[in-house]
């Protein structure tokens, strides 16, 4: 078996709180980027975010849980998005199959932890959100709520996080170990990842414009996604509808710098090469790259040169869709990856928003407005710090 | 499929588990609740430049990967695979604490940089230059038991023939004191404690670095065989006994296989009954052994116990401070090891004598 089934999916995002508002948004060219709500912070006004209009109460409300649970806003999300991939894989009883949920995050509950940090010492109020810190504390959440007893584990490598998620998930339905995993990752915009990006210089202070000359840097966004990975048995036996397949993944590292990608993108020609491979597919059939485009100076040119040198004079139809949602940091693989199956089903390429001027350095113009054509495979980069490079690529049920 | 071995280790704890043989320097702290790792002389390993920006974590996931990949005499690896509870929270604590007191103002980048979960196995791989696959796994208990299923899936597969596993964690001031608000650690007039005989309220806390070269070919410093992992990430009391006897079947063996037990006992009133039942019962007649006495407990103190359970299968010994009971074997072939933390990420590790 080569290829591994996606039989379900969920999403939240700044562009909509289901498969098909995110879709509709990304065919009218509706970005979700805007003015910081949720989060009181002195760079309101200097940045733009991808923020999900919905406050925690409303959240939890629409998840049923009781008013003193103990989530924190990743977990939230997380939980939301992956009970319509459940749903939507029509799911029923989750522990029928041998069945794992493989989670990204990488803020966890910070969201929690930075409103109520020196408040844990004076007031017992919200001692409840001390656990919720650590990265596995929303997976269990989510396994919890969605009753599933098997593996549960947490992948965090910064912004390629949700990539390795759904990279393991494959692994583990190809090796037979799982027969089903719901894999994907889940972030909160956290005052802690606003200052982080801040103080590396990097975040846009306008909407941000990836692959353009004149880039300023990325928006910062919140998201969950999760895809519902099947075994070949399941999908027989069971009649399942197959919404695409993971076709094949790399992963590799850049091993230039902590946070900064090496010029010639070797990392991301590393992963995409390894991508190829394992899928057995030629650079020629690849027909849509969502990039991983965040619009910082670095990212775009590194990536870029990679893309170059992966697909030399052929580079595909490529865009970043992070002008519609932000960079959602562990969450990004996943939701692209909902993004790249929605342009295989529907056929069309999204549009790379907000470009003007071409890149002195490169000879790449991404795809800016919908264009409708075949799509068989889609590539998918998503790079993080600690010189993490991930692809995986999706192909066509 | 091929055989997965343990062919190098390296661990740097609460305890001098370097430059010596088996835990013979040992101490059992009684006055401190919260362990603080043993340094190595770390300029034998990172130069002092970088050492002075890196919190400890960092510097001692960097020292125990060097020691391992020395002894398993390798240089090259197919993959760099770590695990972490809580990450480099030592950094994270610092950027999170100048944004509050500073109000979002005069930030530098360093701590923020640093303070990334996959930082250290990202760093391992800058000082090898090595671009290989590199995962980092933050469950909670089974943080390093992640690390683990994953080089063995490509191992046993022959996908990748030598990867490096580490479970790495630091402790840092603020969390420490939330988990004594919250019970997770003793609380601090706890004095003299036994953690077999005087159960509390919560755990004795510490931090470490243990790595493993893992490759799918024996060598002559091979220290065992990693039969078969298995986690779960919730499990009740009475379910142990039960779950045990389900691997142990999957893995074709019985109760009296087993030559020895480690157990993941911490001294925490709320969570030890997990073991209670197996150590008074099933495993009533095999060779017991504890080991967060010595290495505190942590999201990835497992990966202590399993340099343990390693040295005890490579030596053929088990030292008199790690035992629970006074039952001993004139062979340990097959070791299992069972671990949990606060009640969930169960963890179930067979390793064989090879």
């Amino acid at each position: 078996m080569s290829k591994v089934a996606i039989t379900g999916m969920g999403i939240i995002s700044a562009i909509g709180n289901s498969v098909e508002e995110n879709l509709n948004a990304l065919m009218s060219a509706t970005s979700g980027i805007s003015t910081i709500e949720n989060i009181d912070t002195n760079h309101k006004n200097a940045i733009k975010v991808g923020e999900i209009k919905m406050t925690n109460l409303e959240l939890s409300q629409l998840l049923d849980l009781p008013e003193d649970n103990n989530f924190s806003r990743t977990a939230l999300l997380g939980l939301f998005a992956a009970k319509q991939a459940v749903k939507n894989a029509r799911i029923e009883n989750i522990n029928e199959h041998k069945t794992g949920l493989i989670s990204a995050t990488s803020v966890g509950g910070m969201d929690m932890t930075e409103r109520f940090f020196y408040d844990f010492i004076e007031n017992e109020e919200n001692r409840r959100y001390i656990l919720t810190n650590d990265a596995g504390d929303s997976s269990h959440k989510i396994a919890d709520n969605l009753g599933l007893e098997g593996i549960v584990t947490t992948i965090s490598t910064a912004c390629s996080s949700s990539a390795n998620a759904i990279m393991l998930g494959a692994r583990l339905i190809k090796s037979k170990k799982l027969d089903r995993v719901i894999v994907g990752g889940t972030d909160a915009l956290a005052k802690f990842t606003i200052n982080g990006f801040k103080t590396l210089m990097i975040l846009s202070d306008t909407f941000n414009t990836p692959f353009d000359n004149d880039r300023k840097g990325l928006n910062l966004g919140e998201a969950a996604a999760y895809l519902v990975l099947e075994s070949d048995e399941i999908v027989q036996k069971e009649r399942k509808k197959v919404l695409a397949y993971v076709a094949g993944y790399g992963n590799a590292n850049d091993a230039f710098h902590q946070t900064a990608s090496s010029e010639n993108g070797e990392g991301a020609y590393l992963a995409m090469e390894k991508a190829l491979k394992n899928a057995n597919l030629n650079p020629g059939n690849i027909d849509y790259i969502n990039a991983h485009g965040t619009a910082t100076q670095n990212n775009d040119l590194s990536e870029g040169r990679a893309i170059q040198n992966i697909f030399g004079q052929n580079v595909p139809d490529f865009s970043s869709t992070k002008p519609f949602t932000g960079h959602t940091l562990a969450a990004a693989a996943a939701i692209e990856a909902v993004y790249s199956i929605l342009a295989l089903q529907k056929n069309i390429v999204f549009p790379n928003l907000n470009f003007m001027t071409k890149m002195e350095e490169l000879n790449l113009v991404p795809v800016t407005e919908l264009k409708e054509k075949n799509i068989e495979n889609v590539l998918s980069n998503s790079f993080g710090f600690g010189g993490n490079c991930s692809t995986v690529i999706f192909s066509k049920s | 499929m091929k055989k997965v071995y343990i062919n190098g280790l390296g661990c740097i704890s609460c305890q001098k588990t370097f430059d010596s043989v088996f835990l013979e320097e040992a101490e059992i702290e009684k006055n401190q609740n919260v362990l603080t790792a043993k340094e190595p002389v770390y300029k034998d390993y990172i130069s002092p430049g970088a050492s002075r920006r890196m919190a400890k974590g960092v510097k001692n996931g960097i020292v125990a990967s060097a020691m391992a990949m020395k002894d398993a005499n390798v240089t090259n690896l197919d993959a760099i695979i770590t695990g972490t509870g809580l990450g480099c929270i030592e950094d994270s604590e610092k950027f999170l604490k100048s944004i509050i007191d500073n109000k979002e103002e005069f930030l530098t980048p360093t701590s923020f940089i640093q303070s990334t979960h996959n930082t250290v196995g990202g760093q391992i791989a800058l000082g090898l230059q090595c671009k290989a696959y590199n995962f980092t796994y933050v469950n909670g208990g089974i943080s390093f038991e992640s690390a683990l299923l994953d080089a063995k899936l490509q191992l046993e597969l022959d996908e990748s023939e030598t990867i490096l596993v580490g479970g790495i964690d630091e402790s840092a001031d603020f969390t420490t004191q939330f988990f004594k608000i919250a019970k997770v650690i003793k609380s601090d007039d706890e004095k003299n404690i036994s953690i077999l005989d005087k159960k509390t309220k919560g755990h004795v806390a510490g931090e470490g670095a243990s790595f493993f070269v893992l490759e799918n070919k024996k060598t002559e410093n091979s220290y065992s065989e990693i039969a078969s992992i298995s986690v779960v990430n919730t499990l009740e009391p009475n379910q142990i006994e039960g779950q045990i006897k389900n691997f142990l079947v999957e893995n074709s063996l019985e109760i009296n296989d087993i030559d020895a037990v480690v157990l993941g006992i911490n001294g925490d009133i709320n969570f030890d009954n997990y073991y209670e039942d197996i150590s008074e019962n099933i495993f009533k007649n095999t060779p017991q052994v504890y080991y967060k006495h010595l290495s505190g407990d942590y999201h990835t103190a497992s990966s202590f116990g399993f340099w343990v359970a390693s040295k005890i299968l490579k030596l053929q010994e088990i030292p008199e401070i790690i035992r629970m009971n006074s039952v001993g074997k004139r062979d340990y072939k097959t070791v299992l090891l069972y671990n949990q933390y606060l009640g969930k990420d169960h963890s179930f590790i067979l390793l064989k004598q090879c």
